[in-house]
């Protein structure tokens, strides 16, 4: 196992060995000492965080693959294999074209379901990154507050969400409403928030100074000046959330996911491939018509 | 009344974080109609004193009275007045970029009307009307309804002054108002300041960097360093030792030094 592993490793070892030479050539040749000090340590340091990486990359490869028992020479031979499969078996037949109704209900239910977690999630974020900016200058503690709980809502995966909620709402459509939801809500408000920040301080200060209320800041000075931005990321995360709703929902057996977890456990596979197009489908459709409303509010 | 300082700086000082020390006992006073020039070094307090005014920044000792009122105690509905009556122009124009330049110049608006009518963006057709003579005024018709992204450094520096005449203040702070333009649009701004100056009785107040233009134009300077006042006359009695004693400098290391 791991000696197969270690087979490719003389060969980056001599690679590395020659990197180092240049590098150290570099770096031997005569110069003036006092003018040059700085920047030869700028690259002796650059010099040893290159190794560092490499070491570091290195060994959580060959770590983490003896771990997994995963090898990547395996991995890539079953590749033709899995490619050869996929076009025998996942191809749609005549048979399975009569559950494209069941399909395209059940796909339109995921999508849906996604725009609509994405929007609440939106609205929900834009109104806590309003308390969280610091350029209105409400309240630090409030905003303090407001920032550990988006990063708390953030760093728990969405998949996490949705096995925490299994518990409480069991295999049901609000367990992956709530699952986007959380995590969402979670990315929007820090986004929201940095946004907020960088691209309206110079304005809010202004209208302050003209002594506008918080509210007609907000409205005349934060929302024109973010509103494209914010379109821009609610449209990425539509995008997102379709994908991520189509895996949760293997998980809390709704939507698509599951109507494909099913065809693949009847070894269907002609209706699971036509479930797999129809993904891809309107994925890159929703992708193309999301370029397009960026391009035109930008 | 009329006699009466409208600005009055009493012993005022900042110190921030409890650390920086940005003004320690400065004390002046502006007559109304002045029209006064800060100079002096980066990180000297020239923007500390303009913040302390609008209470942008809050001082920490000492008191500023504006308008017969010590401002420097006030509460959140006192601030909104002083904030009403005093415009501010900045070095990077700070417009709401996304928005027209004649709703640019209509946030000018905002701290006399209702929050409510602000927040809509609801304008009498009066405050229209003075919004478009002001724009004409500067040079900017054609510009109204074009996008402040889509305009000049010099053009939406005018903006921004004509969004401080909308107020209808008594006081104009300008931080820096020509240090990112080029000489030609700098000489348009500062004659524009001068001309509201001069025709409305506007008192300005403007930080600048260049010696010669606050020269040019002030009828008084105050020269500051290190947070205290060193100089406060008129132009022709600001010497040369005088103005290396601001910068802290010895002959020849300042750029006016050359030619
Ligand atoms: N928000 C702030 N927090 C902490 N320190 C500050 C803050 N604003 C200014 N200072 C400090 O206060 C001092 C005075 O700053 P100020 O901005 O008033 O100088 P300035 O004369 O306007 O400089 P410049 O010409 O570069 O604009 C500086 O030492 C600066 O670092
Ligand atoms: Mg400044």
């Amino acid at each position: 196992m791991l000696d197969k592993l270690f087979k490719i490793s003389p060969r980056a070892w001599r690679a590395w060995l020659s990197i180092q030479s240049r590098l150290n050539k570099g770096n031997s040749q005569p110069e003036k000492p006092q003018q040059k000090e700085k920047q030869t340590s700028i690259f002796t340091k650059r010099k040893r965080v290159f190794t560092l990486v490499f070491i570091v990359v290195a060994t959580l490869y060959l770590v983490s693959s003896a771990a997994a028992e995963f090898n990547l020479i395996d991995g890539l031979e079953s590749f033709p294999k899995a490619f050869i499969w996929i076009t025998t078996y996942l191809v749609p037949d005549e048979k399975s074209l009569s559950n494209l109704p069941a399909i395209l209900a059940k796909l339109s239910e995921t999508v849906f379901v996604a725009i609509a977690v994405t929007v609440c999630a939106a609205l929900c974020a834009f109104f806590f990154s309003l308390l969280g900016t610091t350029t209105t200058k409400t309240n630090p503690w409030l905003a303090r507050m407001v920032r550990v709980v988006a990063a708390f809502f953030r760093n728990v995966p969405d998949v996490v969400w949705a096995m925490l909620l299994l518990f409480s709402f069991g295999q049901n459509v609000l367990t992956g409403f709530f699952a986007l939801f959380f995590a969402t809500f979670g990315l929007l408000t820090r986004t929201f928030i940095e946004t907020i920040d960088e691209v309206s301080a110079d304005c809010v200060e202004a209208l302050n100074a003209t002594g506008a209320t918080t509210l007609q800041i907000v409205f005349q000075g934060i929302i024109p000046s973010v509103l494209s931005v914010i379109i821009s990321w609610i449209l990425y995360m539509i995008e997102t959330n379709i994908r991520a709703s189509t895996l949760i929902g293997i998980l809390t057996a709704t939507g698509i996911g599951y109507q494909f977890d099913m065809y693949y456990k009847m070894m269907n596979y002609a209706s699971a491939s036509l479930v797999v197009i129809a993904i891809v489908v309107v994925v890159i459709a929703i992708e193309i018509t999301s370029t397009r409303i960026r391009k035109v509010i930008m | 009344m009329s006699d009466a300082p409208i600005l009055e700086f009493k012993n005022v000082s900042k110190t921030y974080n409890k650390i920086t020390k940005a003004l320690s006992d400065v004390s002046f006073s502006l007559e109304e109609g002045e029209f006064v020039s800060i100079i002096g070094p980066s990180g000297s307090g020239k923007s500390t004193i303009l913040r302390c005014i609008n209470r942008l920044v809050d001082a920490t000792e000492g008191s500023i009275i504006f308008d017969g009122h010590d401002i420097s105690r006030a509460d959140k509905r006192e601030i909104h007045q002083v904030r009403k009556k005093t415009g501010m122009i900045f070095q990077h124009y700070n417009l709401v970029n996304r928005l027209s330049v004649i709703e640019n110049v209509l946030h000018g608006r905002l701290g006399h009307k209702s929050t409510l009518s602000g927040v809509v963006g609801l304008y009498t057709e009066k405050e229209k009307e003075r919004a478009f003579e002001i724009l004409e005024k500067l040079g900017l018709t054609e510009q109204a309804y074009k996008r402040c992204d889509e305009l000049s450094g010099g053009q939406k520096q005018r903006v921004g002054i004509a969004r401080s005449i909308m107020q209808e203040p008594r006081l104009i702070l300008c931080d820096e108002p020509i240090a990112s333009l080029d000489p030609s649009s700098s000489k348009v701004i500062m004659d524009h300041l001068s001309n509201i100056n001069q025709t409305m009785n506007i008192t300005c107040l403007i930080n600048l960097h260049q010696v010669q233009v606050a020269l040019k134009y002030s009828r008084r300077i105050i020269g500051i360093t290190s947070g205290q006042i060193v100089y406060d006359g008129p132009p022709e009695t600001l010497t040369q030792d005088i103005i290396y004693e601001i910068y802290q400098s010895k002959e020849g290391e300042l750029i006016t030094d050359v030619g």
